[in-house]
């Protein structure tokens, strides 16, 4: 009674910037049907009256003291970059040929 | 002096005070012991180079007549979700091999500076997504009790690394039962504090409304000892509760001479029957209540008739923010980079970098979450999860209005075998079912040895669960009902533990 097929988990992938082989998509594909027909039934009992719950202790206005602290140095802050050029972050193009 | 390693980190601190023992005699014997029994356990990811010289400085400050904290000089081990300075953290992925913070997560930085030494990272599910640490992209952890078995998980490292003697603390983060059910297959115990209680400042975030850093520990009182040092107010973590905690040890120790049991209310959920566990977990069980109505608690049935719900809520609550989470490993900052052939534009790289770097367990939530949170779904599912988590904090309070504590078996089974449950991931999320709820809702639990299960001879646990920031009533129920234990079984209950095959049989040591 599923409604995850192949090319939602696909286009789910697209989505989570995974790119999945084919193999993958099969495997998950039932593994998240059978997942997702078991939790499905939090609807069962999620009527309109209840209201949602994001947080189990809310808190509102969090601030901390407003004091300067010593931020990360440049050479911190890339010393895990996969590439770095001078005191930026290096990728690939942003753009591919069809944009 | 018997053993140093078997001591519990309260007994090793005495020692130390008392000049019995050094710090650096101290972090020698647990390095040995990793040395060791670790190839057959791997429990720790990494070992700290740094850790024999830390401790020297220990003993320096202590011998120069400096006042220092009371656990000063006592070994950790640090779950690898927790980043540190002196040590890679990976959170057990691929995705982060060889990381190195430039800062440290704010429980290790109080950690160091009440003295402990930290002396490894331990292994875990990667991210902390697993019951039994088989998705650490770096191999399993082993259950000392049985290296076929699990060591639970997400944290199996830590649970492992205290059961084996090879650290008498350790850190851990529970965001489903991480911490609560390891410490159940394991025997050992494992606290998982009321939400905002500790600090999750450097701790890499898997669903942030359920995380909780917290101890992982031999004894009840080692956990009141660690959360002591490690909890309170953090301004750096903006879901960090400001209130003042009473001492956690003091309530132990308190705990551990009984009188909390005379009148005590504990509350049974009707929901959860003892033909949904496994008869000796479930014997187990019913053996320790009996042991504390004998002190003069009371046992009160009460009923959560939205637990059931808990598990569906929370495989929705925690994929949806994973995948948010898990977004930053993109390949661009920090982390694995992986470039296909060819020219390939940035969101390549990100796609096939996310592919080779993220274990299959982790790319199922991360699908899974995308799928609840995408548009036409996201009121069926992540919102009624939402409505859920309402319904479970309502059943937590209509029954702490006529109990205490709230009392469960740990877990569903014992120590399952490693590969038993890995292809059926669905099976493997049920087994969270008692542990759940406690993050769902916010509230602290515990989990402590019950005994050893009468059909396969391996731990149980139970788990005592009470209103939000009430930690140190969990703390004296804990303490009271191990000290009954202990008294009943001759000794801990890790003395029964089988050996080790690296473990060293000293001439003349019964084996």
């Amino acid at each position: 009674m599923s409604e995850i097929t192949p090319e939602l988990v696909r286009h789910l992938g697209v989505l989570a910037r995974i790119q999945l082989s084919d193999e993958e998509v099969e495997r998950l594909t039932g593994q998240l049907g059978a997942i997702v027909d078991n939790i499905a039934k939090v609807s069962e009992v999620a009527t309109p009256d209840v209201p949602a719950t994001s947080h189990p202790i809310p808190l509102a206005n969090v601030f901390r003291p407003d004091e300067p602290q010593q931020p990360l140095s440049v050479a911190e802050v890339l010393q895990n970059a996969p590439d770095s050029d001078d005191d930026r972050f290096r990728v690939t193009a942003i753009l591919g040929e069809e944009q | 002096m018997s053993d140093i390693i078997r001591l519990s980190a309260a007994d090793l601190a005495a020692h130390l005070r008392a000049g019995e023992v050094s710090a650096v005699e101290a972090t020698r014997a647990h390095l040995e012991r990793i040395a060791a029994v670790d190839t057959d356990v791997h429990a720790f990811l990494h070992v700290n180079e740094h850790a024999e010289r830390y401790a020297a400085d220990i003993d320096q400050r202590r011998a120069a007549g400096e006042e220092l904290p009371e656990l000063a000089g006592v070994p950790l081990a640090v779950k690898d979700v927790l980043v540190t300075t002196d040590m890679p953290s990976t959170s057990g992925s691929k995705i982060l091999e060889g990381y190195m913070s430039p800062y440290d997560a704010t429980v290790v930085a109080r950690a160091r500076a009440a003295g402990l030494i930290a002396i490894g990272k331990t292994n875990m599910d990667e991210f902390a997504m697993g019951s039994s640490t088989e998705h650490s992209a770096y191999g399993p952890t082993h259950n000392p009790w049985d290296l076929d078995r699990i060591p639970g998980g997400s944290g199996g490292g830590s649970a492992a690394a205290v059961a084996a003697f090879e650290a008498p603390l350790a850190l851990g983060s529970d965001t489903g039962g991480s911490i609560r059910q390891p410490a159940h297959v394991t025997g050992t115990v494992g606290m998982k504090p009321t939400y905002g209680a500790v600090s999750r400042y450097g701790a890499i975030a898997l669903a942030s409304s359920l995380d909780q850093v917290g101890p992982v520990t031999r004894t009840v009182l080692d956990s009141a000892l660690l959360q002591d040092i490690i909890g309170g107010h953090d301004a750096n973590d903006a879901t960090s509760l400001a209130e003042q905690w009473p001492s956690f040890a003091a309530a132990a120790r308190e705990g551990a001479r009984g009188e909390v049991l005379k009148g005590l209310k504990i509350g049974v959920i009707t929901e959860l029957p003892d033909s949904g566990f496994q008869p000796g977990v479930a014997e187990s069980f019913r053996s320790a209540l009996a042991t504390m109505e004998a002190q003069g608690a009371e046992i009160v049935e009460i009923s959560a008739p939205h637990f059931e719900y808990g598990v569906a809520a929370y495989y929705l609550i925690l994929p949806a923010e994973a995948s948010s989470n898990l977004a930053k490993f993109d390949s661009v900052r920090f982390g694995l980079r992986v470039t296909p052939d060819g020219g390939a534009t940035v969101e390549d790289v990100m796609a096939a970098t996310r592919e080779a770097g993220f274990g299959e367990e982790v790319k199922r939530r991360i699908i899974l979450g995308t799928y609840a949170l995408s548009a036409g779904y996201y009121d069926a599912y992540y919102g009624s999860a939402q409505k859920v988590r309402t319904l479970i904090q309502r059943d937590f309070d209509n029954a702490f209005e006529k109990v205490d504590v709230i009392a469960t078996p740990a877990a569903p089974t014992t120590a399952f075998k490693l590969g038993e449950r890995i292809g059926d991931p669905l099976q493997m999320y049920l087994n969270d079912v008692t542990t759940i709820p406690a993050n769902l809702a916010g509230v602290p639990g515990i989990t402590l040895p019950s005994g050893l299960a009468s059909d396969d001879g391996l731990p149980v646990g139970i788990q005592f669960l009470a209103p939000a920031r009430e930690d140190a009533r969990l703390y004296r129920v804990g303490a009271a009902l191990e000290t009954l234990l202990v008294d009943q079984w001759g000794g801990p209950l890790l003395e029964r533990a089988p050996r080790l095959p690296g473990e060293i049989t000293h001439v003349g040591e019964a084996r």
